[in-house]
C-alpha cells in the first residue's frame, strides 16, 4: 500500500510518469515526493545502511528525499514538482531499471 | 528626503516576517528584493497550495484563515513594487553579498541592508526506528495535508509536544484521516502549571483547549507524559511502542507525525557574521538582536522564528519592526509610536511564549535515555553511542570537534535534524549544559545545490 493517502484535491489532471520502469500516474501539482509515495513506499535507500527512506521534513531542510532521474539529474523530491514523462529511479525494487 | 540606497534592501524569506517587512519598506517608497525558496509566498505556516488547488482557506488554515488570507493579500498587493524571486536559495553570505541559486544558475547579489527571515523547522530528538519510512516531522505532516491534500498515512499517530501537535492532529481528523492517537511528551502537571501564563493570550489558549476537547470527544486517545520506545516495522511503520508511568504500550499505525517544538534557521545570520547567544527557552543558539531586530552587524536584521521561536503573529510584528529599523538606519522618517507599540506587543508575546515553554517543556531526560545504537544523524547515520564514546574518551568537548571526529552534523542537512540532539548527548556525557558545548558553525552552501554545469559560473547582478 502506498505511504501517502490522498484525502482532498483529487480532481486534478493526471500526470503520467515512470517509477523504476513502471508506468504510474500522479496529479498535476504533486511534488515528486507525493507522486512517488502515493505510488510506493519509499524514495531511496541510505548510502550507508541500505535502509529505505521516504523523506522526513517535507520542507527542504532534512535533505532526506533526494531522488535520481534516469537522465542523471538529482532532485529534492519535496520541493520539485512531477512533470509528465519523468523517469524516476529509487532503487527500491530489486529488479529496478538502472 | 534622503537619497535612495545604492542597493535595494534584501529580505530573505516570504513568510509572515518577510512579507510584513516588505510591505513596510514598500510603504516607505523602497523597492525591496524578496528572495524565497518556495514557489509561492506565505512561509510554512501560511504555505499556499500550488496553482489550481481548490480547497478554501478556511479548510487549509482553520481559525487562522483570516490571518493567512490577509498575509497572502498583503504580498499580492505589493508585488508590482517588489523584486520578488521565488524558488531561489540564498546559499552563502560573504563580503556584503548573497549567493543566490535559481534554476541551476547562481548569482551574486550585493547588499547594504539585509533582513533575514528564513523561519524555522521542527525540532526532533531521535528514537529507535525514527528513520523508518512513515515517520515524518509534525510540520512536514501538516505540509503534506495543506500543500498536497495528502495524509502521511492511513492511520497516523501524533507524537511530541507543543501546540502544533494538537492542531495538526485536529486538522488531520477534520480532513477525514484516521488519527491513531496523540502522545504528548510533556506532562499534565506541566500544562496545569502553565495555565496562568497562557491566559495572557486567552484566544490562543482557548483554541488549544478546543483542539484537545474536540479530539477527545471524537474518540482519539490523548496521553501526556509519554516517551517513545521504538518503531516496529522494518521497511515501513507498523506500530509505535511507547512508555508512560513505567508501563510499555503499543499503538498500531502506519505513520508517525513527530515534533518537539521548533528550531530556528540561523545559518545565514551566522555566515553574515552576526554574534550569537544561547537562548535558554529555545535551548538553541540564536543571533543576538535588539528589540527592533538589529543584529551585531550593521545593516543586518533578523525577524521571525529564525531569530528565536515566537510564532506567526510575533513574526508579522517583528518583520514590520525590523523594516522600520532599517528605514531609521537609512535616515528615513518612521512612525516612532508604531515602532514602540510593536516592541511592546512583541514583549507581551515573548511572555506568552515563556508560558508555552512551561506547558510543553523540552524532554531533558532524552540524552541519557536514548539507546547507543540509535542513529542520531540521518544523513551520515552516526549513532548515539558513537557520540557518547567520543565525549567519554575526552576527545570532544565542543560540538564542532565532535563533528570533525564523528561526522555528526556534516551531512547534507548540516545538522538541521541532528544538531540539537548531538549537543544534548555531548553535554549530558560531559555533565554540562547544552550552552557549554558551543554551536555548529554554518557552512556555505547552507543547503546542497543541485548539480549543474553553470551553478558556479557566478553572474554579477546588474
Amino acid at each position: 500500500m502506498p505511504l501517502l493517502q490522498r484525502v482532498a484535491e483529487t480532481s486534478r489532471r493526471a500526470v503520467p510518469f515512470v517509477l523504476d520502469g513502471r508506468p504510474c500516474e500522479a496529479l498535476e501539482g504533486d511534488t515528486i515526493l507525493t507522486a512517488l509515495l502515493t505510488n510506493g513506499e519509499q524514495l531511496r535507500r541510505s548510502e550507508f545502511s541500505g535502509q529505505p527512506r521516504a523523506g522526513f521534513c517535507l520542507m527542504g531542510a532534512c535533505q532526506d528525499c533526494w531522488v535520481r532521474l534516469e537522465d542523471g539529474r538529482r532532485l529534492r523530491a519535496c520541493s520539485n514538482f512531477i512533470e509528465p514523462g519523468m523517469h524516476v529511479v529509487t532503487g527500491a525494487q530489486p529488479g529496478a531499471q538502472p | 528626503m534622503t537619497d535612495a540606497p545604492v542597493h535595494p534592501p534584501i529580505i530573505v524569506g516570504a513568510g509572515p516576517a518577510g512579507v510584513r517587512a516588505a510591505e513596510t519598506l514598500v510603504a516607505a517608497g523602497l523597492r525591496p528584493l524578496v528572495i524565497d525558496e518556495a514557489a509561492r509566498w506565505g512561509g510554512q505556516i501560511y504555505r499556499q497550495p500550488p496553482e489550481g488547488f481548490q480547497r478554501p482557506k478556511r479548510a487549509l488554515y482553520g481559525f487562522e484563515a483570516g490571518k493567512a488570507d490577509a498575509l497572502h493579500r498583503a504580498m499580492a498587493d505589493i508585488l508590482p513594487a517588489v523584486d520578488y524571486r521565488p524558488r531561489s536559495l540564498v546559499w552563502n553570505v560573504e563580503n556584503s553579498a548573497l549567493d543566490v541559486a535559481r534554476d541551476g544558475r547562481s548569482e551574486t547579489v550585493p547588499f547594504s541592508h539585509l533582513i533575514l527571515a528564513p523561519g524555522a523547522t521542527d525540532r526532533v530528538l531521535p528514537f529507535p526506528g525514527w528513520t523508518t519510512p512513515g515517520v515524518f516531522t509534525l510540520g512536514g505532516s501538516q505540509v503534506a495535508l495543506k500543500f498536497q491534500g495528502c495524509a502521511v498515512g492511513s492511520r497516523v499517530l501524533f507524537l511530541g509536544t507543543g501546540p502544533l501537535l494538537y492542531l495538526v492532529a485536529y486538522q488531520y481528523a477534520k480532513a477525514g484521516a484516521t488519527v491513531a492517537g496523540v502522545l504528548d511528551t510533556s506532562g499534565f502537571a506541566d500544562q496545569a502549571r502553565a495555565v496562568p501564563g497562557m491566559l495572557r493570550d486567552p484566544a490562543t489558549f482557548a483554541k488549544g483547549v478546543y483542539y484537545v476537547g474536540w479530539l477527545r470527544a471524537h474518540g482519539v486517545p490523548v496521553h501526556s507524559g509519554v516517551r517513545p520506545v521504538r518503531i516496529e516495522g522494518a521497511d515501513r511503520v507498523e506500530a509505535l511502542v511507547w512508555r508512560r508511568n513505567g508501563r510499555e504500550q503499543r499503538t498500531a499505525c502506519d505513520a508517525v507525525a513527530f515534533g518537539l517544538g521548533l528550531r530556528p534557521e540561523t545559518q545565514l545570520a551566522d555566515l553574515a557574521g552576526c554574534r550569537f547567544r544561547f537562548d535558554a527557552m529555545d535551548r538553541a543558539w540564536v543571533p543576538e538582536r535588539s528589540a527592533a531586530g538589529r543584529t551585531s552587524v550593521a545593516g543586518v536584521y533578523v525577524a521571525g522564528d529564525s531569530a528565536g521561536i515566537a510564532g506567526a503573529d510575533a513574526a508579522e510584528m517583528a518583520g514590520e519592526r525590523a523594516a522600520l529599523a532599517l528605514l531609521e538606519d537609512l535616515g528615513r522618517p518612521v512612525d516612532s509610536t508604531r515602532a514602540a507599540l510593536l516592541e511592546q506587543n512583541l514583549a507581551a508575546s515573548a511572555r506568552f511564549r515563556r508560558a508555552l515553554t512551561d506547558a510543553f517543556p523540552f524532554p531533558t531526560d532524552w540524552a541519557a535515555a536514548v539507546p547507543d545504537d540509535t542513529p542520531v544523524c540521518r544523513c551520515e547515520e552516526v549513532s548515539a553511542g558513537t557520540l557518547r564514546k567520543a565525549a567519554r574518551d575526552g576527545e570532544a568537548a565542543e560540538i564542532n570537534r565532535l563533528k570533525a571526529l564523528t561526522r555528526v552534523g556534516m551531512g547534507r542537512c548540516q545538522g538541521r535534524m541532528c544538531g540539537a540532539a548531538a549537543a544534548e548527548i555531548l553535554s549530558q556525557a560531559l555533565g554540562t549544559g547544552p550552552d557549554a558545548v558551543g554551536r555548529l558553525r554554518g557552512q556555505p552552501p547552507v543547503k546542497p545545490l543541485p548539480f549543474s554545469a553553470g551553478i558556479l559560473d557566478k553572474e554579477a547582478a546588474p
